[in-house]
């Protein structure tokens, strides 16, 4: 079979290092020593002037950490990961209070220019003179570990709803930290969840109040710059007694020789009759075409629909890192609520995914849905791992799980691991789970019809990966959609 | 014009065209009629530039020009067309959005602006009314679901839409009831003009009652044994292939 060949000769062309958004940063960094111990905590706390409470809460978690291994049960391989080489504090030096865009290092803008992040004066002019919030995006950018500006606060302000980085929350919100925060994902939780507890340096939280329907999407987008540096963000959003909220992440990193530790912690709490909505686009720099370099992205995210009829849905576009060890889940506690979680992993290169979800049944009559569809390419291993459980007091409980995996070339692998586990007698779960191959016939037939190879993968990927697409809130699924033919660029003959 | 020059193509080990030639002008119906296993749909295949098979000698000219070379989607930006024997299924792609991504990457191929919309969906409108296509099929992902009948209307219609200088039609008869080979056979007889030639590939002569061929070529072996008129056609229908299947098997 020529073309089959011809496919896998192509795939060993691809060159990822190609990395559209591989580019540095040159901005002086105030960081803390190298490594990590009480002395580094103590120090990340006192530069965010943190009350005594955080301050304990962060040792405490570190002293659990050093009695903690890292997991191994994922199908990842990559080399030991030395904590004590890394640095855990570091943020660029103009960002201390920045009063509008002048005081910001151009530096920044300028890289916020070549991703395409509308962060310039212009745009927030045009964002705030323009009629109605139709079409307007918050964005709360953090590069390294700080936030450095905050768009549409005012507005944000006006309806009640508080989106500010985390650590301005705790100085001004300090009650609600206190009691939502490690209430999802406890600082016990797990060795990259505790380690993320302890060093945790900034991220977003998002509050909104009873019954507020939240006026725009929330967007923040997040960039890994300095060399070494481990990112542990932590993102907390609370949707209140029938309240509503969308938020967009969306992600890219300049290039990179070493890997790049990322270990964030996304909390979310939907109280009765709320719903959250939680969308990513995922976009690191994924190694070299010989798989040398590339974010490590170990992520712990979780909601609980801790209200009655309250609603948590994920979704996720997954095209970069060189490893992704990653499975937002739902905690269904309250009374007919319902979790949802989409997701597109795709693989190209040396990348290795290991994703999925878990949907927990607690309460009476919940419900959850589950959409993933994995794509691999090139030498990639790409892995659903989701987990669906039903409490034995959980009556009720359904869930519908559809899992399919698509495989371009011969040298990737697609694996479905799913566990279930249902202890009521009036479970409903259904799992179905498909894998197959890009057919040379549906390539050629696109050809024939004037498509070249490239265009006819994308335009058969997006075909495979459009239940998920259309979860995506409108800002996005376009840009999802670009993104999944440059992930795939070259992999097809 | 559609020229092939003494082409000789394998599959492996295998030889299945064997110095074949043949040669339709601008605005001829050609039908190229055999029996199972002859070499038809490996002639429609490689003229179209599918990979699998190698070319050892030979030349296939597409208005002079040699296209052997070229990829599938050039030959197609050039204006060649192959309707399928087994029109593919593509899940989650909306017919609509097949046509559009397929009308204008020809059209970019060839240095041509993109079609507005409004003028696309006159086009679309056209060539379903033609082929008995509702708007409710074009919303449905490609081919999934479809009838046989429906698959071969559809490839149909995008020949109608893409407006080849150069149609082949591979089998498109087969499994398709009476009056769907007559919807099928009235969207080609309303594309037929002087400068666009037709290849018919067919098993049954019945097809040529509603298409009528210039030209009939029979082929055996991998190569075209007997040509005449529409009444070489005729003939078969009461002879069959019986005295052409030694030729097919020695060789296939």
């Amino acid at each position: 079979m020529a073309a089959v060949q011809e496919t896998i000769e192509r795939v060993k062309a691809l060159d990822v290092s190609e990395y559209k958004y591989g580019f540095f940063t040159d901005i002086e960094a105030d960081k803390a020593p190298k490594g990590l111990n009480e002395k580094i905590v103590r120090f990340i706390s006192a530069k965010k002037n943190e009350p005594e409470w955080l301050t304990g809460w962060r040792l405490e978690a570190y002293r659990r950490w050093v009695t903690m291994r890292e997991p191994n049960w994922a199908r990842v391989s990559y080399p030991p990961i030395d904590y004590q080489e890394l640095y855990y504090y570091s943020a660029p030096k103009t960002a201390l209070g920045p009063k509008s865009l002048d005081e910001v290092d151009p530096e920044l803008l300028k890289t916020y220019e070549k991703l395409g992040i509308p962060l310039n004066e212009q745009a927030i002019l045009a964002g705030v003179e323009g009629a109605g919030s139709d079409g307007r995006i918050a964005v709360d950018a953090v590069f390294d570990s700080v936030s450095v500006f905050t768009t549409f606060k005012a507005e944000l302000a006006k309806a009640g709803v508080i989106f500010c980085p985390i650590s301005e929350a705790v100085q001004t919100h300090p009650e609600l930290v206190r009691k939502y925060l490690g209430s999802v994902v406890p600082p016990t939780d797990n060795f990259f969840a505790t380690l993320n507890s302890a060093v945790f340096t900034d991220g977003s939280f998002v509050y909104v109040p009873p019954g507020v329907r939240c006026p725009m999407e929330l967007s923040t987008y997040f960039r890994i710059n300095e060399r070494n540096t481990g990112q542990f963000e932590r993102t907390l959003i609370i949707a209140d007694k029938g309240a509503y909220v969308s938020y967009l992440e969306g992600c890219t990193a300049p290039r990179r020789d070493e890997n790049q530790l990322h270990a964030a912690v996304v909390e979310l709490i939907a109280l009765d009759d709320a719903e959250i909505k939680y969308s990513t686009v995922q976009n690191w720099y994924p190694g070299d075409s010989e798989g040398k370099g590339g974010v490590f992205n170990f992520v712990t995210k979780r909601g609980d629909c801790r209200g009655a009829n309250s609603k948590i849905s994920w979704t996720q576009v997954e095209t970069g890192s060189a490893i992704t060890w990653k499975y937002p889940s739902c905690i269904l506690r309250g009374d007919n609520s319902r979790g949802e979680f989409y997701s597109i992993a795709i693989s190209n290169g040396y990348q290795q995914v290991d994703s999925g979800t878990k949907m927990i049944h607690l309460g009476k009559n919940t419900t959850s849905r589950v959409i993933s569809k994995g794509i691999a390419a090139g030498n990639s291993q790409n892995t659903y791992r989701g987990q669906i459980s039903s409490h034995r007091k959980a009556t009720g409980a359904r869930n519908f799980t559809n899992c399919d995996s698509l495989l371009i070339g011969n040298d990737c692998g697609a694996h479905t691991v799913p566990y279930i586990e249902s202890r009521n007698p009036s479970t409903q779960f259904e799992h179905e789970a498909t894998t197959s191959k890009i057919s040379e016939d549906q390539l050629f037939y696109c050809m024939q019809r004037g498509l070249s190879a490239e265009e006819a993968t994308a335009l058969i990927v997006n075909g495979f990966v459009r239940d998920v697409l259309q979860q995506l809130p409108m800002e996005f699924a376009v840009e999802a959609q670009k993104l999944i033919a440059v992930s795939l660029e070259g992999s097809v003959g | 014009m559609l020229e092939v020059k003494n082409l000789n193509v394998a599959i492996g080990e295998r030889q299945i065209l064997n110095d074949l030639s043949l040669s339709v002008a601008p605005g001829e119906i050609a039908a190229i009629m055999g029996p199972n296993g002859s070499g038809k749909s490996t002639l429609a295949y490689v003229i179209a530039g599918k990979q699998e098979y190698e070319v050892l000698s030979g030349e296939v000219l597409l208005n002079g020009e040699n296209v052997l070379e070229l990829s599938p989607d050039e030959r197609a930006a050039k204006g060649l067309f192959l309707a399928f024997q087994y029109p593919v299924e593509i899940p989650g792609v909306a017919t609509m959005t097949f046509l559009k991504t397929a009308l204008n990457a020809q059209r970019k191929q060839r240095g041509e602006e993109e079609l507005t919309i409004p003028e696309f969906m006159k086009r679309v409108k056209k060539a379903g009314e033609m082929l008995d296509i509702k708007p409710d099929m074009l919303k449905r992902a490609l081919n999934v679901g479809f009838s046989g009948g429906e698959k071969k209307r559809m490839d149909i219609m995008q020949m109608a839409l893409l407006e080849p200088s150069f149609a082949i039609l591979d089998e498109t008869d087969s499994g398709l009831d009476i009056d769907a080979v007559r919807i099928v056979a009235q969207g080609v007889n309303a594309l037929r003009s002087p400068g666009r030639g037709f290849l018919i590939i067919t098993h049954y002569p019945r097809l040529l009652d509603h298409i009528v061929p210039d030209t009939v070529h029979v082929m055996a072996g991998g190569r075209i044994v007997r040509s005449g008129g529409k009444e070489l056609a005729d003939e078969l229908e009461k002879t069959g292939y019986r005295e052409y299947a030694g030729e097919s098997e020695e060789l296939v």
